[in-house]
């Protein structure tokens, strides 16, 4: 795949988080800056409207991931009594937090005055945090957000985000010393809002084919949207992405050299393997052009209101991929195959997320059986190289591609 | 005489197997003999033992396809296709009714569903350690100091089984051993082992979707043992066709075959053309 072109917009976004994270280092010795840290489902626009900035372990565990050093800080946390089976962004985050240790600028991340826990993503997050009060001394916000089993989500389930979001800013402001300024909370919020609606036209944009980026590309510029959102640096970095992505789509660039088949992925990258996984699949002329896992950092509630931000924001912070049951996944599914022309599915099977991974063996026999999408099932994990095998990988990939190949040549002849 | 031949090799993780069919499909010859952890080695050696047996010419091989973990070791080849693609296109050869596949071989097993005309569907594998393989009772016949062709004959007549709770390889052998302190019969155990490697692959099984009728392929469906358990356990009758190791380098031989077919179809319309 010699003659790939490059996304020129990477340097930017590499340029962009590193002044955030540098920003975020320099503040741990200024105590009139406050610093959060926050799961990746978190309201974070509280936070920036606060003027605190926000740190995400999850993210941070991941660039420690794809630096490969998560095994020799996951091992610190083992050592001190904190299972294997416990997620490797936990164990990751944990051994940081206890030894030091980290991916930013070779160091853990700035000490919180905050915590922020949302459980839209997992119950993981609970128990984690806590751990992370007992280690820093700093107070806790917890929002309990309700999984949603229906396709649906319940009012009374909005009214309850809303209540502890309004709670929320009462508790934050304790911590900064000053008054909750609204104003500067809705405009947050737009800033916010129109962030979500770029990463999701960018996403959309990989509908063309050939796709001008593909998924393994979208993980990495994943990052301004988990971190940033609600800044305006974050609108402008999107803005630049889309503007290039339809350059590129304008002159027919694709990621690879011949884009045969287009793929889903399904669950959190296996961030030490990305090259490993993105060359194997371009072997085999196939290019995955949509995630769930990208796709959950811009989720829209159906019904918000508009006219009232907050209730919007409230039934946002719902809407997540893995805050639902079943059924609203399969629909999520479905629709990703028919909007982006998928000839297959690839689900990893998550040791570290069970959150995520529960269900995927019944949703990979309902696409198969209801709607003859074939299915990759690979069992690893996100960030614990242990349970990887090139071989074994690489082999189900081989298989799974003949087999993706064979069937839409059936289908061609 | 057959204007051309195509050879089918399975290089395993226990075993490289070679298959030599003639233009029309017809299976000539096999060979079967232990990797050793020397791949290209025994390629070679299979390869050259059933041309020595057929007296068929190297250069009368049109197509020589290679499977099984060690399929792009192999020098020379025309192309090499997964084991996936291959037990279940040998498989349907062998009886095109076919619509499930479990291979069980050193290393890995594999649970395969069939679409009704022959095409790959879901599949299973199961790799992540050596339980539920035929590694996994080769390691426990030389704990039992038996042959591994006794152990099927041994299990099917035994009444009784020992309860082999553990799937783990290396904790099975502990297990056997204790359970052998304490007097259990060796046919008990043997059973009891095949039994485990059974329900170890009806778990792969189960997650496919098992649908008959089903053949074994693999060294292991010579395992009367292990065939008889799985029968039992997914209340299915399991179909052992005459030569269950050579499945997978039989499907390979076939695909070789459809391809020098299609190709020629290619050239033939070409020709027409012009
Ligand atoms: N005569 C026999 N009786 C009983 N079992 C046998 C016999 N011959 C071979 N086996 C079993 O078959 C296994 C090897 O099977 P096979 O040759 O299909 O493996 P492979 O294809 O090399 O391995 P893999 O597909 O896992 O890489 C041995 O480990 C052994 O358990
Ligand atoms: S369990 Fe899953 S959702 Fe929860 S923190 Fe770990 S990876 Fe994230
Ligand atoms: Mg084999």
């Amino acid at each position: 795949m010699s003659q790939r072109v490059p996304i020129r917009a990477t340097a930017k976004m590499k340029e962009l988080m590193g002044f955030y994270y540098m920003m975020a280092k320099s503040a741990e010795n200024d105590p009139n800056q406050k610093i959060a840290w926050i799961t990746s489902g978190g309201p974070v626009e509280i936070l920036h409207a606060a003027g605190v900035i926000p740190i995400y372990p999850e993210n941070v565990a991941a660039m420690a991931g794809t630096m490969k050093i998560s095994d020799e800080i996951c091992a610190i946390a083992e050592e001190q009594g904190f299972s294997r089976d416990l997620c490797s962004y936990a164990r990751t985050d944990i051994g940081s937090a206890l030894s030091g240790k980290g991916p930013i600028m070779g160091s853990a991340s700035p000490k919180p005055d905050l915590l922020v826990c949302c459980n839209n993503i997992c119950g993981t997050v609970t128990k984690w945090y806590e751990e992370l009060q007992r280690i820093f001394n700093v107070p806790l916000i917890f929002i309990d957000a309700p999984f949603q089993y229906g396709i649906k989500d319940r009012p009374e389930a909005i009214d309850y985000m809303e209540a502890q979001l309004r709670r929320m800013m009462e508790q934050v402001s304790e911590v900064t010393g000053k008054p909750f300024d609204m104003d500067k909370f809705m405009e947050t919020l737009e800033l916010s809002d129109r962030a979500v609606k770029l990463w999701r036209e960018i996403q959309d944009l990989l509908q063309h084919k050939p796709a001008p980026m593909n998924s393994f590309d979208t993980f990495i510029h994943l990052a301004p949207i988990v971190t940033l959102r609600g800044t305006q640096g974050c609108i402008e970095y999107y803005e630049t992405l889309k503007a290039e992505l339809l350059e590129r789509i304008e002159q027919g660039i694709g990621t690879l050299e011949k884009e045969e088949y287009r793929l889903g992925w399904d669950n959190l990258p296996v961030w030490f393997k990305i090259k490993f996984l993105s060359e194997r699949f371009s072997q085999h002329n196939a290019a995955l052009v949509v995630s769930t896992y990208t796709r959950s950092f811009c989720y829209q509630a159906e019904d918000r209101d508009i006219s009232n931000p907050l209730r919007a924001m409230s039934a946002d912070y719902l809407a997540g991929y893995i805050n639902h049951g079943l059924d609203f996944r399969e629909r999520e599914l479905t629709e990703m195959v028919r909007d982006f022309s998928l000839d297959g599915f690839v689900m990893h099977s998550n040791r570290s997320c069970r959150a995520y991974s529960f269900g995927q063996y019944e949703l990979a026999r309902t696409l198969e059986d209801k709607y003859g999408v074939p299915v990759l099932l690979i069992e690893a994990d996100q960030n614990d190289t242990r349970m990887w095998s090139d071989e074994q990988v690489g082999n189900r990939i081989d298989a799974f591609m003949e087999r993706v190949a064979s069937k839409k040549q059936r289908n061609i002849a | 005489m057959s204007a051309y031949y195509v050879m089918g090799l399975d290089i395993g993780s226990a075993t490289a197997k070679a298959v030599l069919l003639d233009e029309s499909g017809y299976s000539l010859a096999f060979a079967v003999r232990p990797t050793r952890g020397r791949l290209v080695q025994s390629a070679e050696e299979v390869k050259q033992e059933i041309l020595a047996h057929t007296g068929v010419s190297e250069e009368a091989v049109k197509a020589i396809i290679t499977t099984g973990y060690g399929r792009d070791i192999v020098q020379n080849k025309t192309k090499s296709l997964t084991e996936i693609t291959c037990h279940a296109r040998g498989a349907y050869a062998t009886m095109p009714n076919i619509r499930f596949v479990i291979d069980i071989g050193g290393q890995d097993s594999k649970a395969i569903l069939l679409e009704p005309d022959g095409q790959v569907g879901r599949f299973e594998m199961n790799d992540k350690c050596a339980a539920g393989t035929g590694r996994f009772l080769e390691v426990m016949a030389r704990t039992l100091g038996i042959h591994l062709d006794e152990m099927g004959d041994m299990a099917i007549h035994s009444e009784k089984y020992s309860k082999i709770s553990s799937t783990c390889t290396v904790f099975a052998e502990s297990e056997v051993i204790s359970l052998l302190a304490q007097g259990e019969e060796i046919p008990a155990v043997v059973s009891g082992l095949c039994r485990a490697i059974a329900e170890r692959v009806y778990g792969l099984a189960s997650r496919v979707g098992i649908t008959p009728p089903i053949m074994m392929t693999g060294g292991v469906a010579k395992n009367k043992g292990v065939v008889n358990w799985l029968s039992r356990i997914l209340n299915q009758e399991m179909i052992i066709p005459p030569e269950p190791q050579i499945i997978g380098a039989l499907g390979a031989g076939i695909m070789g075959l459809e391809m020098i077919k299609k190709s020629n179809e290619k050239m033939n319309i070409i020709t027409q053309n012009t």
